[in-house]
């Protein structure tokens, strides 16, 4: 089941897309896919609207912070198909300087929050993204708690208190 | 176009106005509710749209949700859940913990089921390090699951009934609740925050007595759910509250991301506990409640069933079980039992560096996910290789339910919102984690 998948979901995006590379790895029987961030938003509509893949169901979308590798943060996309029985996670290594890749929100509608969460906390800009607020910390705050360099007591007098 | 914001202040007086305007409600939020730039001014109430503040400390919003509704007369024409009142940020404080520590904490997510957060835990860890866990743990790990969906789920049903206004099932609910919080307690010492499994299996075993009082339990439960049910969906006034409240259909659910019940009841017929079976789940013999029509009155309803199911698994689970282990034989990853460590070097030492160096993980990252009451809870963990994570995402149910709240009241009543904020069951300590 694992490889068959594996296969169509690799034959279809190099079809659709010849000049890139993917980059396949099962870990614990979870197939991960590396691509380029520049087409995530390509790459996704094609996992999602194909026939034989359907990856209807955006579980999750989540970055994560490298600290010190060259490409600091990487954008990971849980993907499920509920026709096929099949979960999926496609990453994405942000590669330009300002941190930022194309929001997939025209893709699947539940990202919205997902995508505003990952801006909240590790400071990911989600291009093109309809409302990109802050999910949890005050719209005043000015750090992104889960980056690295964040230390875990916080940083003193970051949250005003509310005034008298 | 021009707005109103009133709230709170019972006079509206034009200073206090121009306050709250300024400093409760951010511009960002006003923007995000309109859809378009605008600057609140205060004129003539009839004739305006009013953005009315709900939460964050309301009855009926289960916990510290706030939600600002942009309303024309008494229908909602747009509304925005406002997240974070609780956040005590769990996904930093696992960075900085041993993978063992991180247990107790997770209790604190969905406060209503706690025991099942703890198993989704442990077996995202236990896939990340590859630990086999014994056949009598992963049973017991089941009939706690189980147990726990009941108490969530009565809790579920007992205060959304008591926010459309029906006080006496919430007592109900909590009574029989209180009889599981009682078999919890004989089980895992705790009857609340328990953090009963541990890497590897469960802290204790299940006793003679415990089992025996979860039969007699599961025995009496469906005659006294019963009961609710007649007081429940004979109620002309419960009926009318919520029969085609809050619909959504099955693609729009897929699309904006609704998990659990409040999926199932819209007619998309997944359960994890079947699509992929974890623990013991494919032995059983249960079946998935599904409805079609995705209201408010069918999400009650797929709670109901669920309950009898788990009832049903209960009782299978209890037949199976047999003696055995209850801790994987895994010393450099799974810690010993504590009368072990008081009395073995070797577990001593063992302990020793579980505790101070944590357990030996390959690099690489994994997702999984379980059946939680509320729907898929999933933790995605990606260890670098050493004793403490290096992310840990929590795909929590509560938060992705909540994200079609919006969706849902659009052009319902005020008295729906409540209804419908009930329905979807969201815990505020797992949305905000």
């Amino acid at each position: 089941m694992n490889d068959v998948m594996e296969e169509k979901i690799l034959q279809k995006l190099k079809e659709k897309f010849p000049d890139e590379e993917f980059i396949s790895e099962t870990f614990r029987d979870e197939l991960t896919i590396t691509v380029n961030a520049g087409r995530i938003v390509d790459i996704c509509r094609l996992l999602k609207n194909d026939a034989e893949l359907l990856f209807k169901q955006c579980v999750d979308v989540t970055a994560v912070d490298w600290a010190r590798k060259k490409k600091r943060f990487s954008v990971v996309y849980n993907l499920y198909s509920l026709e096929f029985n099949f979960r999926l996670r496609v990453k994405a290594f942000i590669e330009n300087d300002e941190g930022s890749i194309d929001s997939v929100t025209s893709v699947w509608k539940s990202a919205n929050w997902y995508e505003r969460e990952a801006y909240d906390m590790l400071g990911v800009i989600f291009k093109n993204h309809p409302d990109l607020r802050r999910m949890y910390m005050p719209e005043e705050f000015e750090y992104h708690p889960l980056r690295k360099d964040f230390p875990l007591l916080g940083i003193p007098g970051s949250l005003p208190l509310p005034q008298k | 176009m021009v707005f109103r914001v009133l709230y709170r202040f019972p006079k509206n007086k034009k200073k206090n106005m121009e306050k709250l305007t300024k400093e409760d409600v951010h511009p960002k939020i006003v923007q995000a509710l309109l859809g378009e730039d605008t600057n609140i001014t205060i004129e003539d109430a009839l004739e305006n749209e009013m953005i009315l503040n709900m939460g964050p400390q309301h009855p009926a919003t289960h916990g510290v949700l706030r939600v600002l509704l942009r309303l024309d007369g008494e229908t909602i024409m747009a509304a925005v859940p406002e997240l974070g009142y609780l956040h005590r940020g769990y996904e930093k404080l696992a960075e900085n913990m041993e993978f063992q520590e991180f247990i107790p904490h997770t209790d604190r997510l969905d406060y209503l089921s706690p025991l099942s957060n703890n198993v989704a835990y442990a077996m995202a860890v236990e896939k990340l390090v590859g630990v086999e866990v014994p056949d009598r743990a992963q049973y017991i790990r089941m009939i706690i699951c189980e147990l726990s969906r009941l108490t969530s789920h009565l809790i579920a049903i007992g205060a959304f009934a008591m926010d459309v206004g029906a006080m006496t099932i919430f007592l109900w609910a909590m009574r029989e609740r209180e009889k599981i919080l009682d078999i919890l307690d004989l089980v895992c010492g705790a009857r609340f925050t328990t953090s009963f499994t541990r890497i590897g299996g469960v802290a204790a075993d299940m006793t003679g007595e415990a089992i025996a009082m979860t039969t007699k339990y599961i025995d009496e439960f469906e005659g006294n759910f019963a009961e609710f049910e007649k007081l429940l969906n004979t109620n002309k006034i419960f009926v009318d509250r919520l029969d085609g409240i809050g619909v959504i259909s099955a693609e729009d659910a897929i699309e904006i991301g609704l998990t659990g019940p409040n999926l199932r009841a819209s007619g998309v017929d997944y359960d994890i506990r079947k699509a992929k079976p974890y623990l013991k789940y494919s032995e059983i013999d249960f079946n998935v409640p599904v409805y079609k029509e995705g209201d408010c009155l069918s999400r009650y309803f797929v709670r109901a069933d669920e309950v009898r199911e788990s009832v049903k698994i209960i009782r299978q689970v209890i037949a199976k079980m047999k003696p055995g282990a209850i801790l994987a034989n895994q010393p450099k990853q799974v810690m010993p039992h504590k009368t072990e460590i008081f009395t073995k070097m070797e577990e001593l030492i063992h302990d020793f560096m579980l505790v101070n160096f944590g357990m030996k993980t390959p690099a690489g990252e994994v997702y999984h996910a379980i059946e939680n009451p509320k729907g898929e809870l999933g933790f995605y963990i990606v260890s670098s290789g050493e004793g403490k994570p290096w992310r840990v995402k929590i795909h929590s149910p509560s938060f992705v339910n909540l994200q079609a709240l919006g969706h849902l009241v659009q052009g319902h009543m005020i008295s729906d919102v409540v209804a419908i904020i009930g329905s979807l069951d969201p815990v505020m300590g797992e949305a905000d984690k």
